[in-house]
């Protein structure tokens, strides 16, 4: 201790104060991003996988995101991304996309589950994303009202607290959550498509994720206690329907009580 | 003595019942304000009943309103929710959230009544807007009954105003939300706003007062004002009687209708079963308000679709509109150290501002423009007057761009348009919408007089067309009877007045501008067909046959 002390102002001692700072910080970022570091577990790919992924995609994808899927100016590189988001873009059919505008729509979906995996495996073996959920976080058994809390502080201002969708910027939207697998909604989370920003693992904790697609499942499944729920898009269709079905149907006796005078 | 014994008996009433009202009736007069009030006449038009679909829909929410009291709690204190609502179960919310919730789910027939209340608060301020739109449109606000046009105008604000502390005490997202906003338009008053904010948050925004708070202003005050201003209109009706729709026989001398006993007090009981009905099934088949879905109010979610209910959606859309900076205008400045924001205050404060302004001065704008100080009984056809229609139209249109701005989102994302283009054209529409609203409205009128004018001069199009010996093909025109004809000539139509110089000979500024004005309403008219014209038109058609090529180039006259 007294060794060091004495040499603390030695010429070469800011030099190693700064590299040890350098060396902490930079070790604790490593191990925070890889905290954010989907588990790449290309393991469960084989290599026949990877093979016939890398055809379909050079058959069908490259001709936005470029051979290697390295990226064109009409779409970009996919290296990095993971095997969660081509199963999320393919999966839900929005890739291959129908045609360009502020966000990729919905659609058919155009590849089988096989095509799609393969696919997958494709992409994640380019370079290390976030994988494809694993089951127990998809089970729908987490904490539904913690999962109704994450959702309102971090879904809801896009999606609706109700889940039903809402509007974005230059006629991007954020879709409606019901009708939609937890997988992909896990996947969403995880890789954020579209204008969706990421909420990673250190963000929102796989346990987290669970809770949300709890909360959403819960909230499809119990329907709307109050009867039709008019789109859950709140005071607006509530207006509508008293303006034109409530008053109207008013309207219609009125004109029938007093049809009988001049 | 024996006189006073010859004197007929008193009455004795045969049976107990009898005896009975007898005896009530002695000590409180009932019979004499029966006999009154049962033979005041109302005239009978599908229109005239939206003022009465408020009242009962006001009475609906009185009944509905003292359920959910008994078991609404209105404390900001904290508690951790344990009912049946599992999405929601432990979760941290406040005691007001927390008993809204076991209204819901917990207490028998708590959702239903709750759905009543709810509804019928839409039904009521819509039926109320309604009824003001049938009032000016028809000229009905003309005197006598300007002061009863201005406690209309008070209850739709008060009615605004119920709505609002109701929509707010839940304490779900969605009502912080819109406390939230309230907050900040009140804090963007110069000088005073942060001063009031707190004062009636009792501290920060939310504090944990607020709710109380507007729960005595919801369930006391506010009731307590609307049935005090409802007394006085109800009043004022009685004394000023109802309007009738112009037709043979009514004049402003008389009312043409039903008394209100039997027959109409039976109408507007049974209608009052009706409007119960429609809200019973409303409540019972579609939600409204899922407080459960928004969660606990906490200040930082806001979420998609934040709207307020309709009646404060135009504020809602103004706020919408108004655009943060334009190119590098800014609208907020900061003068010794206070900051003025015009982007929250122009919006907010300014468009309702002057549509209840206008709103409220308008009996008195037309009544010094036409210098008419008669008494109206007998209402205006909207196309029999022109300009005022079309004030009209444009005022409600400019409410409905700011109407539709506060569901720009929906608009968006269910006509898949640009949130953006929405916003763009709504803003444009809001400067543009009430000119091009007024000229067409205008113009459709006119055109509808005219219309009338022909029906009457030369009778309806049969459809039946004839051909004639030399070979010209004519169509038949069929007179009208008289009671049809009197609805299309039986008007008036008021001419522009000129200034007139006053008691001292002099033309005064303001007595310009009001003859300008006039002319402004009264140039563009098409006079109903006087009788020597129906005469003229008359002796015409039974030339018809030979001289309808003419009779076309006839209709100027």
């Amino acid at each position: 201790m007294k060794a060091l002390s004495q040499k603390r102002r030695h010429p070469l001692a800011a030099i190693a104060l700064l590299l040890m700072g350098l060396l902490l910080t930079g070790g604790l970022y490593a191990v925070a991003t890889s905290v954010n570091q989907a588990k790449a577990d290309t393991t469960s790919y084989s290599a026949s996988d990877v093979e016939q992924g890398g055809k379909l995609f050079a058959a069908n994808c490259a001709t936005c995101h470029g051979m290697g899927a390295s990226g064109t100016k009409d779409g970009p590189s996919l290296v990095g991304v993971g095997a969660a988001a081509v199963d999320f873009q393919v999966g839900t059919g929005r890739m291959p996309m129908q045609m360009n505008g502020p966000q990729a729509q919905k659609k058919p979906v155009q590849f089988n589950e096989e095509q799609t995996s393969q696919l997958a495996a494709y992409v994640a073996s380019l370079g290390a994303g976030p994988a494809i959920p694993e089951e127990h976080l998809l089970d729908e058994k987490g904490d539904a009202a913690k999962g109704g809390e994450l959702f309102r502080v971090n879904c809801a201002m896009c999606h609706n607290a109700a889940a039903a969708g809402g509007a974005l910027t230059r006629g991007k939207f954020a879709p409606a959550l019901a009708d939609v697998t937890g997988k992909h909604i896990y996947e969403a989370m995880a890789t954020g498509p579209q204008n969706m920003p990421v909420f990673n693992d250190s963000n929102v904790s796989p346990e987290g994720k669970r809770d949300i697609i709890t909360f959403l499942k819960t909230i499809e499944a119990n329907g709307s206690p109050g009867g039709a729920d008019l789109g859950s898009l709140g005071p607006v269709s509530e207006g509508l329907f008293v303006w034109i079905a409530g008053l109207g149907v008013i309207i219609a006796f009125t004109i029938w009580l007093t049809s009988r005078t001049s | 003595m024996s006189a006073s014994s010859t004197a007929e008996a008193p009455f004795v009433a045969k049976t107990k019942v009898g005896r009975f009202t007898d005896f009530v009736d002695e000590r409180v007069g009932g019979s004499g304000i029966l006999r009154e009030f049962g033979r005041k006449v109302f005239p009978d038009h599908w229109s005239f009943m939206f003022g009465e679909v408020a009242l009962y829909s006001f009475v609906i929410l009185l009944m509905s309103g003292t359920f959910l009291t008994f078991f609404f709690d209105p404390s900001m204190a904290e508690t951790h929710y344990q009912g049946s609502y599992t999405p929601l179960y432990n979760v941290e919310m406040s005691v007001a959230y927390n008993s809204s919730l076991n209204i819901s789910f917990d207490v028998r027939g708590g959702l239903f009544m709750r759905q009543v209340h709810h509804w019928a608060a839409l039904l009521f301020v819509a039926s109320l807007g309604v009824h003001m739109l049938r009032v000016f449109f028809t000229g009905a606000f003309r005197k006598p009954r300007e002061m009863n046009w201005v406690v209309g105008g008070v209850l739709l604000i008060l009615a605004m105003a119920a709505g609002f502390t109701g929509y707010s005490l839940p304490d779900d997202l969605l009502s912080g939300n819109g406390l939230r906003i309230i907050d900040g338009v009140i804090k963007s008053i110069p000088v005073i706003g942060t001063y009031i904010s707190f004062f009636l948050f009792g501290g920060e925004f939310p504090g944990t007062a607020i709710i109380g708070r507007l729960y005595v202003l919801h369930i006391l005050l506010v009731p307590a004002l609307i049935l005090l201003m409802i007394v006085i209109h109800l009043f004022m009706v009685v004394v000023h009687k109802h309007t009738q729709y112009p037709g043979p026989g009514r004049n402003d001398g008389n009312v043409v209708g039903y008394p209100l006993g039997p027959v109409y007090a039976a109408k507007a009981g049974g209608f009052f079963f009706i409007v119960f009905g429609v809200l019973a099934l409303m409540a019972a088949a579609f939600t409204i308000n899922p407080i459960w879905n928004y969660g606990p109010y906490d200040p930082s979610p806001v979420s998609a679709g934040t709207q307020p209910d309709w009646y404060i959606g135009f504020v809602d859309g103004a706020l919408r509109l108004m655009p943060g900076v334009i190119n590098n205008f800014h609208f907020e400045y900061i003068i010794f150290g206070h900051t003025l924001t015009l982007n929250v205050l122009l919006p907010a404060l300014v468009p309702a501002g002057i549509i209840f302004t206008v709103l409220f001065m308008y009996p008195w704008i037309e009544r010094w423009v036409t210098k008419d100080n008669r008494e109206h009984h007998v209402l205006d056809r909207p196309r029999n007057a022109p300009t005022r229609t079309a004030i009209g139209v444009a005022g409600f249109t400019w409410y409905c761009v700011m109407w539709a701005a506060a569901g720009s989102d929906l608009i968006a994302t269910h006509f898949h348009v640009s949130l953006n283009d929405v916003t763009y054209w709504l803003r444009t529409l809001f400067f543009i919408g009430p000119i091009l609203a007024f000229i067409v409205t205008k113009r459709i009128a006119l055109a509808l007089q005219r219309k009338d004018r022909e029906i009457a001069l030369h009778g309806r199009e049969t459809g039946r067309i004839v051909r004639l010996p030399h070979g010209e093909f004519i169509e038949v025109h069929a007179p009208l009877d008289e009671y049809k004809r009197y609805k299309l000539v039986g008007f008036e139509s008021p001419v522009p007045l000129p200034a007139t110089p006053n008691e001292h000979g002099v033309v005064t500024r303001k007595e310009k501008r009001r003859a300008a004005l006039s002319k402004w309403f009264f140039e563009d008219r098409v006079a109903p067909a006087t009788p020597a014209e129906l005469e003229a038109a008359h002796a015409h058609g039974h030339h018809e046959a030979i001289e309808a090529g003419a009779d076309q180039k006839s209709l100027s006259h």
